[in-house]
């Protein structure tokens, strides 16, 4: 038994941030809480990231952070002026509204 | 000359193109006419001049070819000509009596609407009809052979707003089709076996008249051979058992029924025996049915012609019955007696139906005139009109005593021929002649029952209309005239030995140019009158003056019933209903054939629609898509509009991928 934090603590905390982000986004009607569980989720992986460069010594991992990051910012910019001309639709931003893409 | 061959069937085709494509432009009724006349009236002259050369030919057998058909590998079928003794007398009387009819139509169709349609077809069938009789080849022959059985088609519906006359048309195709059949499995047989087991590949009469022999006399392969054509012959000529469509056939214009069931169509399976005489001799089993077959049908028509109340039916089965007698004549092996007889029979029967459309038509104008609705073919609407139609009359009259056998015309010879051969020939015998003699009684009696109700006696037709009834303008009696002529003396051509030698020396001038296409088949296969009976002239006298004892005692009876006491056949009908009415219903024959053959294949025809065609192959063709259109029902379900689902649905497969992939 290792002493102190090793990386298998960071990959459990990561899975476990993933899957309280994936409970909050099947669950949430409230689509800026949705866009926040999205955000949770993007970091876990962040962290499975680092903690697997540092681990294995390869700076790839660090890179990608990088990455992910920008693409979570950019995403998180248009989803919100999405929900704004949602809102300016329909009144609400609760996703359970937005159901008429169907048969 | 013969190189001209091919200008006899070109006449009538280019004018049946000509009316055919241009006939609704041209709306001069007399220039159609004219084109169509002229196109057989040309191909008699070309005709005429072929037999003319053949008759200072020593050699007999000439063929033209035209362009070659099918080659595979050494079989080689080509549009060829056979122009021989034989195909010269069919010639000339297909083209004779047809320009004759064509002439007639001018006048009779006159003011019919689809006039050009009319020459257009009559010209297509003389066409159809000179390839089967000029075809040196069986394939050639088969070309004409449907294409008369098409164009009778065409002319039986031409009146095609009417019912009856579109089913006696399509009646007369599927009967007829039936016969074909035959013709094509005989012709099967017959060139599969010679090939296969001879190595003799080929269609041509010529080779098959050389070589067939090699199949064996008396084996089962010619009788079979032999049977089918047969039947294909019974088919065509309306023999039993497939003659039913003929009597139905008077629903076309009476021209028509002159020139194809009296003159031509109908003597195309007589024809045909006589090209395939070589095979036929060499089945006598097959000779044999055929003379029974023709016996039979000759009296058993004769009996229905005694009831018919319309002039055309009566005429009708005196054709089924004429038939019978030169399928006995070709039976008995009396081929050119069977040739003799077709070709006086065209020229006495194409008169009488001429002659009867000639009494239809004055009839038809006179209740028209009175505003009447009598059926104008029916002969208890008539009587008394010889003083009114005398040229219709006399060669009508002429051409009765003709078919009656009465001395020296032209059926006495050819029927004499041809009873004489039935008792007499080594093919024959004495049942056959019994049957033809009774018959021939038969139809003295009621053709002159005919006559008598038609121009004798008092005129039953009503008295507005009598005195519109007249004689019927040129263009409809020169024909007659022309015919009527033929009837008398067309018989001397054929005097046979016995009369020729009484009369002084007279030769057998149809027999001995017939000569060169049976005499060897008969020689070979010893189909002649018995020995026995070669030197009996008195029997042969005996023989010659009981038929025309039974000829005179038939025609006696008609008088004795029709003239001399009138009511004397209606107190027989009385007498004897039951008989009356079965006679009068044609023996029940078309019901029967009804119940047998039509009625189930209609049954069927009808599963097969209803029970196959719409539940099954609808069924798939309509199911397959409403099963797709099901499935995507229930698919599209998965579109909630719910994002929350999409959501899940992709959590749920990323965990089945992982699960798939580390398990």
């Amino acid at each position: 038994m290792e002493h102190g934090i090793t990386v298998h603590h960071y990959l459990v905390l990561s899975a476990i941030l993933f899957s309280l982000g994936t409970f909050g986004v099947l669950t949430r009607k409230n689509a800026i809480v949705i866009f926040m569980c999205i955000e949770l989720m993007l970091n876990s992986v962040n962290l499975t990231f680092i903690a697997l460069s540092r681990h294995l010594g390869n700076m790839d991992g660090q890179v990608f952070v990088f990455f992910v990051m920008t693409v979570a910012a950019a995403e998180a910019a248009v989803g919100l002026a999405l929900m704004i001309t949602m809102y300016r639709n329909q009144e609400s931003i609760e996703v359970d509204d937005i159901n008429m893409l169907k048969w | 000359m013969y190189d001209k061959l091919w200008l006899i069937p070109f006449f009538p085709l280019a004018g049946s193109v000509i009316n055919g494509l241009l006939g609704k432009k041209i709306k001069s009724e007399k220039v159609i006419g004219t084109i169509a006349t002229l196109a057989v009236a040309m191909s008699f002259l070309v005709s005429c001049s072929c037999f003319l050369s053949l008759l200072g030919d020593q050699v007999k057998v000439h063929q033209q070819v035209i362009a070659s058909w099918m080659t595979v590998g050494t079989l080689n079928i080509e549009w060829g000509f056979l122009l021989d003794p034989l195909s010269a007398i069919m010639l000339m009387v297909v083209t004779g009596v047809g320009s004759l009819i064509h002439l007639y139509s001018i006048g009779y169709m006159h003011g019919e609407e689809g006039f050009y349609r009319f020459f257009c077809y009559l010209n297509l069938f003389v066409f159809a009809m000179l390839m089967l009789v000029l075809g040196n080849n069986a394939l050639v022959m088969f070309i004409g052979w449907e294409g008369v059985g098409l164009c009778s088609y065409l002319l039986i519906g031409y009146y095609f707003h009417k019912q009856s006359a579109g089913d006696a048309a399509k009646k007369a195709f599927v009967v007829n089709r039936i016969g074909d059949f035959g013709f094509l499995l005989g012709l099967f047989l017959l060139f599969w076996t010679m090939g296969t087991e001879h190595g003799v590949w080929t269609f041509n009469f010529v080779e098959i008249a050389e070589k067939g022999h090699l199949l064996g006399a008396g084996g089962t392969v010619v009788t079979i051979v032999t049977l089918c054509f047969f039947l294909g012959a019974t088919g065509k000529s309306a023999q039993i058992p497939l003659y039913t469509w003929l009597p139905d056939a008077m629903e076309g214009p009476t021209p028509v029924s002159a020139l194809i069931h009296a003159a031509t169509m109908v003597t195309a399976g007589v024809y045909m025996i006589g090209r395939l005489n070589g095979l036929f001799a060499m089945a006598p089993n097959t000779m044999m049915v055929v003379a029974i077959v023709g016996a039979a049908t000759a009296i058993f028509a004769a009996t229905i012609g005694f009831a018919q109340n319309d002039i055309k039916r009566v005429l009708a089965y005196s054709t089924v019955s004429q038939l019978g007698y030169m399928f006995l004549a070709m039976g008995v092996g009396a081929f050119t007696a069977g040739i003799f007889h077709l070709m006086t029979h065209a020229f006495f029967k194409a008169c009488l139906f001429l002659g009867s459309g000639s009494v239809i038509h004055a009839m038809h104008h006179g209740l028209h005139h009175a505003h009447l609705h009598d059926d104008p073919q029916d002969m208890r609407n008539m009587g008394g009109l010889a003083k009114k139609m005398p040229i219709t009359y006399w060669t009508f009259l002429i051409s009765t005593l003709a078919i009656s056998g009465f001395p020296l015309l032209s059926g006495f010879f050819s029927k004499d021929e041809i009873l004489w051969w039935s008792f007499g020939s080594t093919r024959g015998a004495i049942g056959l002649w019994a049957i033809g003699a009774v018959a021939a009684g038969m139809t003295a009696f009621y053709m002159f029952r005919c006559v008598s109700l038609t121009f004798w006696g008092e005129q039953r037709t009503n008295p507005k209309a009598k005195d519109h009834i007249r004689e019927s303008p040129l263009v409809i009696t020169i024909p007659l005239m022309v015919l009527g002529f033929l009837a008398l003396v067309g018989g001397w051509i054929g005097v046979p030995a016995l009369l020729g030698d009484a009369f002084g020396g007279m030769a057998n001038h149809f027999e001995h140019f017939l000569e060169p296409v049976f005499g060897h088949s008969q020689e070979t296969y010893h189909i002649a009158i018995r020995e026995a009976l070669h030197h009996s002239a008195g029997l042969e006298w005996g023989m010659m003056g009981l038929s025309v004892l039974i000829a005179f005692i038939g025609i006696g009876i008609a008088l004795y019933f029709y003239i001399w006491r009138p009511g004397l056949a209606a107190k027989f009908v009385n007498a004897f209903p039951q008989l009356h009415r079965v006679v009068f219903n044609k023996w029940y024959m078309d019901e029967l054939y009804d119940t047998l053959f039509v009625n189930p294949v209609k049954r069927l025809g009808t599963f097969c629609w209803k029970g196959f065609d719409v539940k099954v192959i609808d069924g798939i063709v309509n199911g397959v898509p409403r099963l797709i259109g099901d499935f995507g029902k229930a698919l599209r379900l998965v579109q909630s509009g719910f994002v929350h689902n999409y959501a899940m649905v992709m959590v749920v497969g990323t965990i089945m991928i992982l699960a798939i992939y580390i398990l």
